[in-house]
């Protein structure tokens, strides 16, 4: 009799559900998988020994670029470090800015979610819904830096500005015209805020479209329920954060547990799962997006009511303004040896930990009391995620690793910095 | 949080009195230093013991004091060679293990850096552990504690070479198929050591030594003077400001648009 040998087979680098550049090792016995081995890497771009080689300020770009899919909560984690050692905190209303821009990121990262979690497995249209609500998350980023994507928005100490006044809108175009630019600029009359108020009092019903799709679709429950359970226990030994640990029941939200910014001013519940299937960690993001609606439309209250400074008046640290600086010798010199040298961090370490859409996202920084840091490590949630992808899809069918890797959330970016 | 902390510093020391060193929380978490030789047992207990229960080690990463505490820029004189001093001097990548700048009042050159989170007291834990012989530093590995340790560990020896004894997997894990050396150690050189690129004549991809020299555009300077005292006093004063002003809602507002 011939011998029966597991054949094995390379998922990936490009391949359209691994979410970027993963190259999986699967080892099959007929369609089962018999043993997973991810090689990450082919994103590594040494970020950290960039980190090492600039100075403190220098390097919140490289942040966007860690897990680029929610760029600003990354930003925060960075931040947040260099202010525990530098001993500063950031005025009240650039903290609500932060929390109302956090969750705007969470939104906007699980929705990408949702999509691409519907393209793997088959559901195109959630994808195309998706999209539209995204373009308008995208477009608050644009509004607040500049930039629709890598913000670089947040800075120690603050942010790096105040919310705009004004919203940009669509002009008329030959496609864009008469009553279809009307309605596309129905909530752009006023200024940023009242752009993202409307959209969050909007987006509930939004969310519910999704879920008509998906919630009680029968393929996607067959596709979903039952598989990749992870029971409690495994995911704490594992690493897991975030959606990963609560999809599998236990309460652990680092917004509610170890309070960052002004999440312990807002009021929002933390959803849980029963049991820790793919399915449960579909239903756990898809109520955070609802929560993360209800934090912004606090945060937007309490931003239109108290208008005051986004960023620490202190020279030794924040640069002057444009008008300071031409004005006064002693704030150009502070401006130069800012934007040249940089600031000097008092020796020590710290661990900053954000809870971001993905899971913690943390920052360990040390100092040693130079301009540059001496050492920093990102902790990203899904190389954690990821490691265990042996033990999640061992015995699981070829096409259920699909459906595991992609509610483990994974971005390269962040999995191999 | 901080009266935890304290409760945990003080049921630390009393647990653990010998082969560890405790420093209390400056930044929030509490440091654990511990001899590589009590590593496996003391954290062991950590996982364990109810006082502790530290469930999930969160994070773990290799550190290289090599040059810690090290400037490139003199600050002390002035000189009329301008930037001149800056590019001359010491800066990473640009020495070696022998001429090693001094480390100041570290011991060892290698260390694992651990976080460790308690869900059930909601607390963390920083661990320390420094490999003792700096041409091969060996440190044995905790995936039997936690599972989650082995990429970590993995990524850790990949990048700094740190050796965890007992690693069921110890491979590369970042770097590409047959890399040599380990890019995130001090002296190890921020350009590399060779660069890929498509040779047309030979119709394939060929590794050769790097061109580019190593530029940094900002020197490594550590300031101690007058601009970094006192700053505790300005800082309080400053925040206070900020907080009162916010707080009767001024009406001062886009201070920054530069």
């Amino acid at each position: 009799m011939a011998e029966i040998r597991n054949y094995t087979m390379n998922f990936g680098p490009q391949h359209p559900a691994a979410h970027g550049v993963l190259r999986l090792v699967l080892e099959l016995d007929g369609e089962t998988v018999v043993r997973a081995d991810p090689h990450v890497g082919l994103l590594h771009r040494a970020t950290e020994k960039l980190a090492e080689s600039k100075p403190f300020n220098q390097s919140v770009g490289y942040l966007d670029r860690m897990d680029y899919m929610s760029m600003m909560c990354n930003e925060h984690a960075y931040v947040r470090a260099i202010e525990n050692l530098l001993g500063i905190e950031p005025p009240p209303r650039a903290q609500y800015i932060r929390t109302m821009f956090d969750e705007i990121t969470r939104f906007s990262n699980h929705l990408l979610w949702v999509a691409s979690c519907g393209l793997d497995l088959g559901a195109m249209t959630v994808f195309l819904y998706a999209f539209r609500e995204r373009e308008m998350v995208m477009d608050m980023y644009e509004a607040v830096s500049g930039a629709r994507m890598h913000a670089g928005y947040y800075r120690p100490g603050g942010v790096y500005r105040d919310l705009p006044e004004a919203m940009s809108q669509y002009t008329e175009t030959r496609w864009t015209k008469g009553k279809d630019l009307k309605r596309r600029n129905e909530w752009r009359e006023g200024s940023l805020l009242d752009f993202i108020e409307a959209f969050a009092r909007d987006v509930p019903d939004r969310i519910d479209e999704y879920e008509t799709l998906l919630t009680d679709n029968r393929i996607w429950k067959q596709r979903t329920v039952g598989i990749g359970v992870v029971p409690p226990d495994k995911a704490i030994q594992m690493g897991y954060s975030g959606v990963m640990v609560r999809g599998s029941g236990i309460e652990w939200d680092v917004r509610k547990k170890q309070p960052y910014a002004m999440y312990d001013q807002v009021d929002f519940d933390v959803p849980v799962g029963v049991g820790g299937d793919c399915y449960d960690r579909y239903l756990v993001r898809i109520e955070e997006m609802r929560q993360s609606a209800r934090i912004i439309l606090q945060c937007v209250d309490w931003l239109r009511q108290n208008p005051g400074h986004v960023m620490l008046k202190n020279f030794k640290v924040i640069p002057p303004t444009r008008e300071e600086m031409k004005d006064d010798m002693e704030a150009l010199i502070h401006h130069f040896k800012l934007f040249t040298e940089g600031y000097c961090v008092p020796a020590g370490e710290t661990y900053a930990a954000v809870e971001a859409p993905k899971g913690e996202f943390g920052c360990y920084l040390v100092s040693d009391g130079a301009n540059k840091p001496f050492r920093v490590h990102f902790r990203a949630p899904g190389f954690a995620h990821l490691s265990s992808m042996d033990e999640l899809t061992r015995g699981h069918m070829l096409a259920d690793t699909v459906a595991i890797i992609s509610t483990l959330d994974l971005v390269f970016g962040e999995v191999d910095r | 949080m901080n009266g935890t902390d304290k409760s945990l510093v003080e049921a630390l020391k009393s647990r653990f009195p010998e082969r560890v060193s405790i420093s209390p929380p400056r930044h929030g978490i509490p440091t654990l230093e511990i001899e590589v030789g009590a590593w496996l047992e003391v954290c062991r207990a950590l996982r364990d013991e109810e006082t502790f229960a530290f469930g999930q080690l969160t994070d773990l990463c290799g550190v290289d004091y090599l040059g810690y505490g090290q400037s490139e820029w003199e600050t002390a004189d002035a000189t009329f060679e301008g930037f001149g001093r800056g590019v001359e001097a010491l800066g990473p990548g640009r020495f070696d293990w022998a001429s090693r700048p001094e480390a100041g009042d570290i011991r060892q050159r290698f260390a694992v850096v651990a976080h460790l989170l308690s869900f059930t007291h909601n607390r963390r834990l920083r661990i320390r552990c420094f490999a003792p012989d700096e041409d091969l530093p060996i440190v044995p590995s905790l995936v039997e504690i936690w599972s989650s340790a082995n990429w970590y560990e993995r990524e850790a020896f990949d990048l700094f070479g740190i050796v965890f004894e007992g690693h069921p997997d110890l491979r590369r894990i970042m770097t590409d198929y047959g890399f040599t050396g380990h890019p995130f150690r001090k002296d190890f050189p921020l350009i590399g050591n060779v660069a890929v690129r498509y040779d047309s004549q030979r119709q394939r991809v060929i590794y050769e030594p790097v061109e580019i020299e190593p530029r940094v555009g900002v020197p490594r300077v550590i300031r101690k003077d007058s601009r970094y005292k006192a700053d505790e006093v300005d800082q309080a004063a400053d925040s206070e400001a900020e907080r009162l002003a916010a707080q009767a809602a001024a009406t001062g507002e886009g201070e920054r648009d530069g």
